[in-house]
């Protein structure tokens, strides 16, 4: 999605210039953009009247936030303990391999973002991934080409 | 008129719960069967891992494990006849079938108070939560002083259940008493602990009892505002409480004149940043204020300045959730369930490698035999149990020794663990526990706000000595380091992060010092986890040549003729362990890979100070890489790898920490 002024501002107006707004506002950005354009960190500070290096330390602080454009399909592998404790390591490993990235990395075709998550709260399921906003529970190795190449078709077909 | 409840929580929609509500819909629409509008959003029964769960009202049958091709039959038996589906009831210990929830052994000890809605009603229907007797409570509290509403608090016991167990009514109390204006009463739904998730449930089967209880406390201590914080990672919760609090609002309930008593409250939904710190009290603070979500020194409680230095009242979901309870059913009643110390009930999330995983709601003081046994039917697949983690990042490892503790706040904690949330680990003989320690470390370090040093810098150095025995390259003065570190951090961290950090690590070499001084004498990781100590073969006499372990390795390491023993090729072997995993005969078995440069004799020196026992030169092997030596070289001191690995002793360390404390 390409980064324009007026959005960016149509997305601030939304709340009073006041610091505590400053997070929503973060987290609106990323939504939008999967990530924060650096336009965006600009507008905020201004329109906050926050000096750039503090809202600089809460996007690397925190997790929900990236400076960095991701990829298509976000997949967060849980590595919650109950996660860990049945088969998280392997399937990150797994996930490694078939994507060719590491965790926090994106695909080069920019289809994929690997992300490890702490805990999904769905332990039921165990070990459990999430593509997007796609649960896939009780996940084992032979189960992830076919989720991958599922995606992959759909984005060759559009 | 027959109701079907289609429970819609996260857990269930993951086993596609949505299809089978939306199937009961479409073939029910008029044939006179309500199907309940939970359709979308709906509590959570429990039990997730079985599900999708359906339960018909009036007969009180549930069924497990539903899929949308089961509909027509229920329709035509369970809705038109009044019998029973058999396939799809749960099967009890004995094998039997049963038909209601209360029969089920996962649901019959269980005691729902702070859970009594959810699963129940529709979230999104405020009106059934008005047929539960719902903002019932907070009607009483608005004909009671706000001197009654924290005797009352006070009578009940009710302590925290955020896991530091601080009494409710002391804390409403403190923050009422003073003349500051305005003051804020805060929410604490940042569920950050690893295995729990009743908050989650709370948050999105049973909005409205939270808001009610945020309300009875603003009540009580002269709040007009207050606000929600929720986990990033929760999606719809935060859906499910924007629209609560709505909802709430437009009928009168809280808002310019709660229940048309002229007082105000007006809430409002902050959505976390993706930080585990911030589930404590003072950076969850700073988070709402905007700013980077560091901890502050408690010398000021938050209760006089909190919040834009205001009087400030936190609490956590499930805590907020038992106050309209009190207020409603009497705070006496609410004392009588528990123990002498912690009164009420408790949520449990019970996971791992336990046979019946879900949530459950249990008075206090069962023990930790009754939770993983009785409800949560043992461990899976029948293997030995090990351990159960309680308490997430900030608990501890208790062994199969300590089971028949009753949990609540104190008794765990006497024992280095401790109650916390309310999660429950389950671990089996597969789980290694060093790894858990690691594990625990890792994920702690990833979340260490970085503010005080011995945090910061305790935890990075820990995980290098974990890592370093989980790689086989620990020695024996390892593990008098880690406790010594451990200690240091109990100490002089600045917040109950860091403070805690320490137990997984110190609870495991408590109980489970066995496996750490296998790790490093033996370079053999029992639970075959760690994959530099693992080495996967196939005991010919067991195996019966099924191929399973063949078609779950990943890189075809393992091979055989159907019904001939198998093998594994420990070149192409990359130790996941998916053979293990597969084999449903115990076949596949684990032993110790042997280290590089190992020397003779190591594996001998049991006597618990190997390495100084050891002449210099001769530490049975040497440290890996050197960027690991170089980074606690860097921490420990006056110490680096080498000295370590020629057997400097504890002593030594203890004076290296000695003088850098004196030296400040």
């Amino acid at each position: 999605m390409p980064v324009s002024k007026e959005d960016i501002d149509g997305i601030l107006k939304h709340y009073p210039r006041e610091q505590r707004y400053s997070l929503a506002i973060m987290q609106d950005l990323q939504r939008r953009y999967n990530y924060i354009p650096r336009e965006g960190m600009e507008a905020l500070s201004e329109y906050l009247g926050c000096p750039l290096s503090n809202l600089y330390s809460m996007a690397t602080f925190y997790k929900a936030l990236s400076l960095k454009p991701k990829g298509r399909h976000i997949i967060k592998l849980c590595d919650g303990t109950a996660c860990h404790i049945r088969g998280a390591v392997p399937l990150l490993d797994g996930l490694r391999r078939l994507l060719e990235i590491g965790e926090g990395e994106t695909t080069e075709d920019g289809l994929f973002s690997l992300e490890l998550v702490n805990c999904l709260g769905s332990c039921a399921l165990a070990p459990a991934m999430v593509v997007d906003e796609a649960y896939y529970g009780n996940m084992t190795l032979e189960k992830l080409p076919g989720i991958l190449e599922q995606y992959r078709k759909e984005a060759s077909g559009s | 008129m027959k109701t079907i409840r289609v429970c819609c929580d996260t857990g269930c929609l993951a086993s596609g719960s949505m299809k089978v509500a939306e199937e009961f819909e479409r073939l029910s629409a008029g044939s006179g069967v309500r199907v309940e509008c939970h359709v979308k959003r709906t509590g959570c029964n429990g039990f997730c891992e079985k599900g999708p769960l359906v339960t018909i009202l009036p007969d009180d049958i549930s069924y497990y494990q539903v899929k949308p091709s089961d509909v027509p039959e229920i329709l035509e038996k369970t809705i038109g006849k009044g019998e029973a589906v058999e396939r799809l009831l749960y099967r009890n210990d004995k094998g039997e079938r049963v038909l209601r929830q209360q029969d089920n052994p996962f649901y019959a000890p269980q005691l729902k108070i702070a859970l009594r809605n959810v699963g129940r009603i529709d979230p999104e229907n405020v009106d059934d939560y008005l047929e539960e007797g719902g903002y019932q409570a907070l009607k009483k509290a608005l004909g009671m002083t706000p001197g009654e509403i924290l005797d009352e608090m006070d009578v009940s016991g009710l302590r925290g259940r955020g896991g530091a167990g601080f009494p409710t009514g002391r804390k409403w109390r403190t923050a009422a008493g003073y003349d500051v204006f305005p003051k804020y009463v805060v929410c604490n739904g940042d569920e950050g602990d690893p295995g729990a998730f009743m908050d989650r449930s709370i948050l999105e089967g049973d909005p409205h009892s939270v808001i009610e209880g945020m309300a009875i406390c603003a009540l009580a201590i002269g709040a007009e505002e207050g606000f929600l914080y929720i986990r990033d990672e929760y999606s719809l919760a935060v859906e499910n409480f924007r629209a609560a609090i709505r909802v709430a609002e437009e009928r009168g309930f809280i808002g310019d004149s709660v229940m048309g008593s002229g007082k105000k409250l007006h809430l409002s939904v902050v959505r976390g940043g993706g930080a585990f710190v911030c589930g404590e009290s003072t950076a969850l603070m700073q988070s709402i204020e905007g700013k980077v979500g560091e901890p502050r020194a408690k010398y000021i409680r938050s209760v006089q300045r909190g919040l834009w230095d205001h009087p400030t009242v936190l609490n956590n979901v499930e805590t907020f959730a038992n106050v309209p309870y009190i207020i409603m059913h009497g705070a006496a009643g609410y004392a009588a369930i528990g123990t002498e110390g912690s009164k009420g009930t408790k949520v449990f999330t019970l996971v791992g490698k336990v046979r019946r995983t879900g949530l459950v709601e249990v008075p206090m003081g069962v023990t930790l035999r009754q939770l993983i046994y009785d409800i949560g039917g043992g461990v899976q697949n029948g293997r030995p149990f090990k351990a159960v983690q309680t308490g997430g990042p900030s608990g501890g490892c208790i062994p199969e020794s300590m089971m028949d503790l009753p949990v609540d706040f104190d008794t765990l904690k006497e024992y280095g663990a401790m109650m916390g949330s309310g999660g429950m680990i389950v671990m089996d003989d597969r789980s290694c526990m060093v790894e858990v320690a690691r594990y625990y470390v890792d994920f702690l370090c990833g979340e260490s706000c970085g503010k005080c040093t011995p945090c910061r810098e305790g935890l990075k150095q820990m995980l290098a000595i974990l890592e370093d025995i989980c790689h086989g390259r620990g020695t024996m003065e390892d593990l008098d380091l880690l406790e010594s570190l451990g200690e240091t951090m109990k100490d002089s961290s600045l917040c109950a992060l860091g403070q805690s950090a320490p137990n997984p690590v110190l609870t495991t070499l408590k109980y489970f010092r066995n496996e750490y001084e296998a790790h490093i004498l033996e370079h053999r990781c029992p639970a075959g986890v760690c994959k530099e100590l693992t080495s996967f073969y196939v005991d010919p006499d067991k195996c019966r040549g099924c191929s399973a372990c063949v078609r779950a390795c990943p890189v075809g390491a393992a091979s055989g003729e159907p019904r001939s023993p198998h093998k594994i090729d420990p070149d192409k072997c990359i130790s996941c362990g998916s053979c293990r995993e597969a084999c449903r005969f115990d076949a596949v078995l684990t032993k110790g890979k042997a280290v590089r440069k190992m020397k003779a004799g190591a594996g001998e020196n049991s006597s618990g100070n190997g390495a100084r026992d050891a002449a210099p030169g001769d530490g049975g092997f040497e440290r890996g890489t050197a960027a690991v030596s170089n980074e606690r070289g860097t921490a420990a001191g006056n110490e680096n790898s080498t000295e370590s690995g020629n057997g400097i002793g504890k002593a030594g360390f203890d004076a290296a920490m000695a003088e850098g404390r004196d030296g400040k």
